[in-house]
């Protein structure tokens, strides 16, 4: 997936960077809480002085789920239940940083378990036949890429 | 100064074709004045609402224009204890005699789908498929199965127990009772949770009159004593439904916090409590707020569930009328459903689900988006 070719989801969620994804958080300048998606101010101080913060892409899986029922739409992109496939969602905590919710590159229970290697990616959104539009995802990672 | 509940009413839970939330909250109202033995015109304070059934004060038309200072409450899951917080303030400031609190709804079948700009969201979040309250639930449970040693067993345990007690009970709406087998064989919807483990958006109404000084005192053969209501937003270190992001650095849960401050409040502790109804929005949910209340500690569940003890029979019966699971969540009155279960309870009025021995100490909680929880003590 070159970057020209990239539609994202929203603006502001992550960037390309010599090919690589990373998404696009905030963190305090004064308390250091880092945030995802970008905040325009801290939660946990209440200041007003964060700044954007590119996050780390690889991590371990906190907890997750498989989703089994087509969601409803609004505020699904996909309206059409017939052709939906179950996908995998979770927690990735991204060390030092946060924990973010994604969607996974797996839908298999077999394959997943908590505290694996996980490691950003792209993938294309619900309903990309349409809209072209990419969003983001964690695949299962390497040990020792982590 | 005292405040104490003097009358109940509920409209049934499940489906109701063709009669509207502000219909079955003014059933339910008829219901609570009747059981309380007070007129409508004697109520001098009302607090009420729904999430998706209209405006709670839009049912004076049908109870009758009084005159009534009615407010109207909004507040998710948290909207029945919400106007029974305000309702007890009132009282307790001496601002009100008698208080009518309502809570109704009427949802449309299916899981919810919420509105992302509506709790603060980008439109990408439910595009993208994560704005599911399911999700939030199931990878709760999955981490806490991981942290606290509880088993798929358990689970199901919980969802047995709720449709065997929903059974007992006449304004339920799930009233068949399901084995274990049946629960861990339905469908999956989010790993680990099946199908029969969570609860479903339904219809119900439900009303309190609540009294204070010489209406109290007059009531006091089956009043049950509010002791106290507290409700808690989330801090900063939740884990919380519709959260694209979690903090690394943890803090107690809006439960935590609420239950803490409800037994303090109260002047009595956790062990005190005899009877509780506990948020179940699945069963994962129940077995987590045992500890969260301080019902137990972390990991006790196990053993709490396997032994019987959250059974009517049990050491601590926990949602005797079969909870959220068997009578579905109408959000608006789902909370003081808890409440007039306990009432009941407590009353030894519950017929075929009562309790054995003696129940003096009874507790309620409700939890739900975006991290808010109420909870409650009252006593006999």
């Amino acid at each position: 997936m070159s970057s020209t070719s990239v539609v994202p989801v929203a603006e502001g969620l992550f960037i390309l960077e010599g090919g690589e994804p990373y998404l696009i958080g905030s963190q305090c300048t004064s308390c250091g809480v880092v945030a995802f998606p970008r905040q325009t101010s801290c939660p946990r101080c209440t200041t007003l002085e964060v700044a954007e913060r590119r996050l780390a892409r690889r991590g371990r899986l906190w907890s997750w789920t498989i989703q089994c029922f087509p969601p409803k739409s609004p505020p699904y992109a996909v309206a059409d239940a017939d052709d939906f496939e179950p996908y995998g969602v979770g927690y990735v905590e991204l060390p030092g940083e946060v924990r973010v919710e994604a969607r996974l590159t797996v839908a298999d229970p077999e394959q997943l378990r908590i505290g694996m290697p996980m490691e950003l990616t792209l993938v294309p959104a619900p309903g990309a036949e349409d809209t072209g539009a990419v969003t983001y995802a964690f695949a299962p990672a390497i040990e020792a890429d982590l | 100064m005292s405040v104490g509940i003097i009358g109940i009413g509920m409209h049934p839970f499940g489906r109701h074709p063709g009669v509207s939330g502000l219909q079955m909250a003014a059933t339910a109202a008829r219901a609570a004045l009747k059981d309380a033995g007070v007129s409508w015109e004697e109520i001098d304070f009302a607090a009420g609402g729904s999430d998706a059934a209209g405006n709670a004060d839009t049912s004076v038309a049908a109870l009758g224009l009084t005159g009534v200072p009615f407010i109207n409450v909004k507040n998710g899951c948290a909207t029945g204890g919400s106007a029974l917080t305000t309702a007890h303030a009132m009282l307790s400031a001496g601002s009100a005699e008698l208080a009518l609190v309502v809570g109704f709804d009427k949802h449309p079948p299916g899981a919810f789908n919420p509105i992302p700009e509506d709790w603060g969201l980008g439109s990408w979040y439910g595009e993208t498929g994560l704005m599911l309250t399911t999700q939030f639930f199931a990878m709760k449970i999955q981490r806490y199965m991981s942290e606290h040693g509880v088993s798929t067993s358990s689970l199901a345990k919980v969802a047995a127990k709720a449709f065997r007690n929903g059974a007992l009970c006449d304004t339920a709406w799930r009233r068949t009772p399901l084995s274990e087998e049946q629960i861990l064989g339905s469908r999956m919807v989010n790993h680990p949770l099946t199908q029969y483990m969570f609860c479903s958006p339904g219809e119900g109404a439900v009303a309190l009159v609540l009294a204070r000084g010489v209406r109290l005192r007059e009531a006091r053969d089956r009043a049950v004593y509010l002791r106290s209501v507290a409700f808690r937003t989330r801090r900063f270190g939740t884990f919380e439904v519709f959260s694209p992001s979690v903090a690394i650095e943890s803090a107690p849960s809006p439960t935590s916090e609420a239950a803490a401050a409800a037994f303090e409040s109260a002047g009595v502790g956790p062990e005190d409590v005899d009877i509780a109804q506990l948020q179940d929005t699945e069963s994962g949910a129940e077995i987590m707020h045992l500890a969260e209340t301080g019902l137990c500690q972390h990991g006790e569940q196990e053993r709490l569930i396997q032994s019987g003890a959250t059974e009517i029979g049990g050491s601590l019966p926990v949602n005797t009328d079969g909870g959220c699971l068997a009578n579905g969540e109408p959000i608006g009155a789902s909370g003081l459903r808890q409440v007039h279960e306990v009432v009941l309870q407590l009353r030894g009025e519950a017929g075929a689900r009562q309790a054995p021995g003696p129940r003096r100490v009874g507790f309620t909680q409700v939890y739900g988006a975006p991290g808010v929880s109420a909870c409650a003590v009252l006593t006999r």
